[in-house]
Order: C-alpha cells, then structure tokens, then sequence
C-alpha cells in the first residue's frame, strides 16, 4: 500500500530575533504510522510542533493536512480539523473531574447526543484504566495518572493526527510499558508523531525516525538507520542514545 | 455521572423558600428581598463571566446601567411601555457587551480589569454628560403611570416581589441549566486552563465574547428590573462602586456556584442594612469582608461549604 | 483676555496639575515596576496625606509655615508606614498575585475612605499656604508701537503654585538620584528585573517590597501635602488621583518610570489646558476611552516598547 501523506511540512522557519529556531525543516507523516522527533535539548522540536499546531506562526514554510495548506489556521481549527496535542508540561484541567476533562476533549464532536458523549468518555477512561476515578478531581490526581488523563483526552478527541510532546517524561518503567501498548494499540488507525527522548520507547514504537539537531533536520529513517548514523552520535555529544 | 437530582432539588427548594418568604417576613424585609432578587440576576450575571469563565471584569456597571437607562430613557422619552422597553433593555446591554468584549477580550488579567474599568468609568461619564436627558447624578423617576403590565400596578409591594421573584426564577434556572450544558462546561474549561481548551479544538475567543454578552444581557435584566420595579434610574448605579459589588456579592457567596451569587447578595444586603444603621460609613464593612474574602476564605461561602464535604453542592 | 495669554495661564495651571500627578503616578508605578502588583489603594493614600496634612497644620497652629513644614514631615512618613503595613499583612499573605491582589486593595480603598469619614468627617478642610503672594506675569505683543511688554489683567500666578512646580521637580531629581546612585536603588532595580535571582543574592526582597509599598504611598501623601493649599482635602479626594494617576503609567508604559514622567507632563498639561477650553466632563470622556484603547491595542504603553 502507498503510503498517504496526512500531515505534511515544507521549509517551516522559525527566527526568533535573529536566533534561528528551525530552519527549513521538511516532514511529512505516513498515515496510521508512527513517526517519532528526536534530538538533543534546544534542537528544536518543540518549536516544530508548536508551528504544526498553530501555537506558534513560523516565520515561513507551509504546513498541509491532507493536502489542503493550513498555514493560516489559528490552532482551534486544526484541532477541529482533526489534530490532538498533549503537552510537554502536563496540561488538563485540574479543577474538574476526570470524567469531565475527558467529556470536554470528546465534547467537540459529540457534545450534541449525550448518550453517545457518555458511551465514549467511560470507553476512554476504561481503555486508559481511570474509569474508577472517574469522579475524581483531576488536580489531585498522582503525576503519572494526570500524564495518562492528558493522554486519555487526546484519544477521546478520536484525532487523525496525534502529536505527543514528550509524553513519558517523568513515567515509571511500568507506567512506560502501558504507554507503549496503548500506542501500539491506537497505531493504524491514528496517525502519531511523538517527540520523545526515551529511546525504548523510539525503538518499540517507531515505525520511522527523524532527527532534529540545531533546528535543522539532520537525519531520517528507521530506527536501526538512525541508530547507526555516524552524524546523530555526534549530535548527542558523543554518548550513545541508550537503547 | 454525578446525581443531578440534588441540585435540582435545591434550586426548586429556594424558590419555594423565596415564595414562603414573602407570607412570613415583616413588611420591611419584603421591600428588602425584593430587591435581594433583583441584584442577585446581576450578582449571577456577573459570577457567569468571573466564577465561571474566570474574567475579572472592574466594569459591570455600565451593563446594569446599560440596562436600567435602557428602560427608562426609553419610558420617560419615547413613551414605550414595559416590555419593549424591557427588551430594549437587552438590546442595550447586549450590544454594548458585545463592543465590549470584542475589544476588551484582546487584553488578559490585569489589563483586562482596567479596560473594563475605563470603558465602565466612560460610560458613566457619558450619563453625567447628557445630563438633559439622564438628569446626572440626580437621575429621574420612571413615573408609577408607566409601570404597569396587563392591567397590574408593579408598584404595590406585592406585586413588585412576584414580578422580582418571577423574573429572579427564570434567571437562576437558565442559568443553573447553562452552566450544565456543554456551553457552561467550555467556559469553566477556560476558567481552569485556557490553552488547553484551546487545543482541545474549542474557539476560546468566541466562546469568552458569548460568555460576556449573556453576562451582559443578565446584568442588563437586573438594571431594567430595578428601574422597573423601584421607578428610580441615576448615575450612581453606573458608578465604580456599582461595579465592585457584584465582584464582592460574587466572592462572598462563592464564584462558580450557582446559589453562591444569591447567598452573597443577602449577606452582604444585610450586612450593610445593619452597619448602616450606626455609621454612614458603611462601605468600610465591604472593604473589611473583601480584605478577609481574599485572604482567608478566597472560595466563598459555598465554595467552603463544597470544600468542607457538601461537594455535590451545584 | 486674549488667546495667547490665556493659553499662558492654562499651561501653568497644567503645569501644577502635572506636578502633582507626577509625584502621583511615579508612586503607582514604582510599585507596579518592582511588585508587578496593580495597588487600587493608591488614590487613598493620597487623600490620606491631604487629611493628614490638615490635622498637622491645625495641631501645630502658629505660622501656616510651622503647619506646612511639619505635614511634608509626616504626612508622607505616616502614610508610608500605613502603606507598608498593608503591604506586611495583606500583600504578603496573597503572594502578589496580581488578582488578588487588585481585590484586596479595593478593599483596603473602602477601609481607609470609610474610616476618614468616621474619624474626619464629610467636610472638606482648607490648609493655609505657607505663602501666597499673587504673581503678575507680562506678555509680549507686537501693538501699534512696535514690540511690548503688557501686564494683562487676570493673567497672573501665585508664589506657592510656582513653588509646587518647583518642589515637585526636586522631589523627582532627589528619587531619580535614589534609584540610580545609591545602594538602595541598586537592590530595587535588581529585585524589579528578576526577584527569585535577587533573593538567591541576599536581597531581602521581602522588606525590598514594603519599602517600595511605602515609598510609592509616600510619593502620592507628598503630592497631596503639596495640594491641599490649592485644593481642600476631602475624604473622597483619591478617585481622580488615582485615575489620572492610572492614565500617566499606561500612556507611559507599565512600570517605565521615565515614561510616567514624560507621560504625567503631557496629561497634566493638556488636562489644565483642555479644561480651561472645553467642558471638563468631554475631556475625561475622550481621556478615559482613548486610554481604554491604548490598552487593547497598545498594552506595552505609547512610550514602552513592545517585549518579544
């Protein structure tokens, strides 16, 4: 099967008063495969989805979602459009309670029959094994739990396109383990690029790879090519990536 | 899902307290809660765009007095009766929110609050300045010829109560029913974390300029009620006092609640009813509860009593 | 009178008027430059120095001199203290968080009018100027025998006016001193760019901020003092300070000190000038919007620069 571009990059630019953040970097999404961003710190990459997702306006470039240029789309309507985005430092809504931070995730699509809503939302917080804190306020959950309930809304947005910035930051190896099959699990129907700097995680999940180094794309493909990329040691400054 | 039963019981229940109220309480405390009512539609127009959408607004003022001049400009000078005044009212404070919020909602925070104070301090000055019509800081009297509807007088104690009471229970249950709905939802959604709403695919600046046109419109309500009911329309309802209260009846009661702005109102009514009656420094007892809302009981009344165990508490 | 001198006399007018706003509005925002904090309050403390004056000068008795000299003593060094005790027990306990702290300061705003009016009273006080002599000022003109000098009627100011201009000028030299070549100034101007970095170099940012608290009050007390012998004082005398006070630091830039300055100049004089032509109440209409604009859609101020 060819493989569709879903979500695609050209030349996005991001110059912040002369310090150049990205510089024409190229991406294109396979869909239903998982691309993985990888790169040293201050590489860039954040500023890379942050332009995807119309959190930041890149400087020049273009960004396409299934061959139609949403460069000018503030971030709400990607988001309409298909798109999820869970955030580096964990983002949800702490005063309310885990069902409703689901409920306002799949709210968008579903909010107009209550039934089907409910049906999704306990299906998510089922699939993520939070539906016995449903009640619960979001706030008071562990850290690792509001990890996951951030996770757990993105899936409830049901996106074509999922983007994760650094999603296992700050998990337990078992909490890792549970991410890896859900992602594999939600894979071929989803779309997902994941930043992420847990290279088990990269190398289990992966279908292919792109390195950012110095805003600039230093290397692409596999996770076996990468890992034998001469230019991406360097890049980490000389200590293997631990696989 | 949590039991919605609950609340409806209690908001049902209120009414009817307010409804017995009325056969039991002194003649003075009649006249009192008829006025309670009233201000609590502005108390809970307001706690819609703080408690729950989470913008401090400095300038509600303008949007009561948007609405009480409304009514009675349009009574006094073009001899309309109660409901088209009453819906031009709306209009009123309806439009004027929505040239409000468009440009005051480009701001955030503290910006935000003396925007809305400037534009609030604006309109108020814009009242003293057509003093041929508004009669300034003296203001005008709605003559008691012009408020009647189908036959009744509005200006006899009974019927000012009902007709405060009947407009307060329409107000409170729309809106206990929007903050249910996923509207309300989206606005606390905003309230708790912006740009996670944001990138949950919700248009956050439409969503905001709604919340402050509803908002508006309800503040509005409660100003052409006032001058409906109590047949008096002056400056001093536009002024920033005006606009420090409902931040005050809201914070007292608790914000984001919706029996909070009510309970606020009555507190704070009686509260300075009784220091009124020994100093004409009255206002100092607001600006001591306001001193100790914010330093020991940020939550309110409600939001404490939803802390302490009564969390099903709407 | 003809134009040209009258113009004369609304700019000295505006020119007290700016004096004072700049001591004013230099208070508002050194506080909000080195707290990051809206303080609501400010307008009161101002009143506060205008009620405190008058109960020094009528203590004192003798020679309004005695009286005057001894308000520009206390008035500002009292005010300060009440400043910084709000600052102590109530600032301090919300964190500066800017919400709060608005709400908290509205009220401190009701406690101290409301407890003027209980102590003070609804009266508004006169307080004697030290001196008063009325200034004739010429104006030149070309008449019929060629260039003149003419003494109009009515055109004219008084000595103490002239001496709040001058005062007001002092005061500012005197705390423009402070900020840049003292000790002082240096661990406030640390603490306003960056507060955790100061306190992890020993700064005692704590204390740093109620003295900022205290000191901007004491600015707006000094103003007052230097007003009431024009203006009465009266409990409800802070609303217009603090407006114009809010008018100056937003047009100048939050925070941007030479900016207020610049900015308490431009207000004071097209105040004093705008009044003296056209309706009071149409000026403030036009004034309040335009700043109400400048703030949507210019919020680093119309002489701050923009922060990338």
């Amino acid at each position: 099967m060819a493989a569709v571009n879903v979500l695609e990059a050209k030349g996005l630019t991001k110059i912040y008063g002369g310090v150049e953040a990205n510089v024409d970097v190229d991406l294109h999404l396979d869909q239903g495969k998982i691309t993985a961003l990888i790169g040293p710190n201050g590489a860039g990459k954040s500023t890379f989805v942050g332009m995807i997702s119309g959190r930041i306006a890149p400087t020049r470039g273009t960004v396409y979602f299934k061959g139609r240029d949403i460069s000018q789309l503030p971030a709400h309507k990607r988001m309409q459009l298909g798109m999820a985005y869970t955030f580096q430092i964990t983002s949800i809504f702490p005063g309310l309670s885990v069902y409703d931070n689901v409920a306002l995730a799949a709210g968008l699509r579903l909010a107009h029959d209550k039934q089907a809503h409910d049906a999704k939302v306990h299906a998510v917080l089922d699939r993520i094994g939070l539906d016995d804190r449903a009640d619960q306020t979001a706030g008071d959950l562990s850290y690792g739990h509001q990890r996951v309930l951030e996770i757990a809304m993105g899936l409830a947005q049901e996106p074509e396109v999922f983007i994760l910035d650094e999603p296992t930051q700050g998990l337990s190896e078992t909490e890792v383990d549970a991410f890896i099959a859900l992602m594999k699990s939600i894979a071929g129907e989803t779309t997902i690029l994941l930043i992420e700097h847990n290279m088990r995680v990269v190398a289990a999940l992966a279908d292919h790879v792109t390195v950012l180094d110095q805003g600039r794309v230093l290397a692409s493909g596999t996770f076996a090519e990468i890992h034998a990329n001469d230019a991406v040691q360097a890049a980490y400054l000389g200590s293997t990536p631990h696989a | 899902m949590m039991a919605s039963r609950k609340p409806l019981a209690l908001h049902l229940g209120i009414l009817a307290l307010l409804l017995v109220l009325f056969f039991v309480l002194p003649a003075y405390h009649v006249g009192a809660f008829s006025r309670i009512m009233v201000l609590a539609i502005y108390a809970m127009g307001y706690n819609l765009l703080f408690g729950y959408t989470g913008l401090l607004s400095l300038g509600h003022a303008m949007f009561f007095a948007a609405g009480m001049y409304g009514f009675g400009l349009t009574t006094n000078l073009t001899g309309f009766s109660v409901i088209p005044a009453f819906a031009s009212a709306m209009l009123a404070a309806g439009l004027l929110a929505l040239g409000v919020g468009y440009l005051a909602l480009r701001t955030a925070g503290v910006a935000f609050m003396i925007v809305t104070l400037m534009f609030a301090q604006t309109v108020y000055l814009i009242i003293l300045y057509f003093g041929t019509y508004t009669r300034g800081d003296e203001g005008f009297v709605v003559q008691q010829a012009q408020r009647q509807l189908a036959g009744i007088d509005l200006t006899t104690e009974t019927a000012r109560y009902f007709t405060a009471f009947i407009l307060f229970s329409v107000c409170f249950l729309a809106m206990a029913k929007l903050v249910q709905m996923p509207f309300g939802k989206r606005l606390i959604a905003i309230r708790e974390n912006e740009e996670r709403a944001r990138m949950l695919g919700y248009d956050v600046a439409n969503l905001k300029l709604r919340a402050m046109v509803i908002s508006g419109v309800f503040s509005g309500v409660a100003g052409a009620s006032y001058a409906l009911l109590f047949g008096y329309v002056g400056a001093s309802f536009a002024g920033v006092q005006y606009s420090i209260f409902p931040l005050l009846w809201v914070l007292l009661g608790g914000a984001g609640t919706t029996i909070g702005p009510l309970i606020g109102v009555i507190f704070m009514f009686y509260l300075i009813d009784i220091s009124s009656g020994w100093t004409n420094a009255y206002m100092l007892v607001a600006g001591i509860v306001l001193v100790l809302l914010t330093l020991f009981a940020p939550q309110g009344i409600v939001g404490t009593l939803r802390k302490r165990g009564v969390a099903w508490l709407p | 009178m003809d134009f040209g001198p009258h113009l004369m006399l609304a700019s000295l007018e505006g020119a007290v008027i700016s004096a004072i706003l700049v001591l004013t509005a230099m208070g508002l925002s050194l506080v909000f430059g080195v707290m990051r904090v809206v303080n609501v309050a400010h307008g009161e403390f101002f009143m506060l120095g205008a009620v405190l004056a008058w109960v020094v000068s009528t203590t004192l008795g003798g020679h309004p001199a005695i009286g005057f000299i001894g308000a520009l003593i206390v008035a500002p060094v009292l005010v300060g203290c009440i400043a910084a005790g709000v600052d102590r027990f109530v600032l301090k306990r919300v964190n500066y968080d800017a919400d709060r702290t608005i709400v908290a300061t509205i009220g401190v705003l009701y406690i101290i009018q409301q407890s003027t009016l209980m102590l003070y009273g609804p009266e508004a006080r006169p307080v004697q100027p030290p001196f008063n002599t009325r200034l004739s000022l010429p104006w030149f003109e070309f008449g019929e025998n060629g260039f003149a000098m003419i003494w109009p009627w009515g055109l004219s100011i008084t000595s103490y006016k002239l001496f709040v201009i001058f005062a007001a000028a002092a005061v500012l030299v005197a705390l423009w001193l402070l900020l840049t070549r003292t000790r002082i100034g240096l661990i406030m101007r640390a603490t306003q760019q960056d507060s955790d970095t100061a306190q992890a170099f020993g700064v005692p940012v704590g204390k740093v901020y109620s003295w900022v608290f205290g000191l901007g009050a004491g600015l707006a007390a000094l103003g007052a003092v230097l007003v009431v012998p024009i203006q009465q004082a009266h409990y409800l005398m802070g609303g217009d300070p603090l407006l114009l006070a809010f008018i100056v630091v937003i047009i100048g830039g939050l925070g941007s000190l030479p900016g207020t300055v610049i900015a308490a100049l431009l207000i004071g004089m097209s105040d004093g000038i705008i009044s003296v032509f056209f309706s009071p109440t149409l000026a403030k209409i036009i004034a309040t919007f335009l700043v109400a604009m400048v703030l949507v859609f210019r919020p680093q101020g119309l002489l701050g620069r923009a922060e990338t």
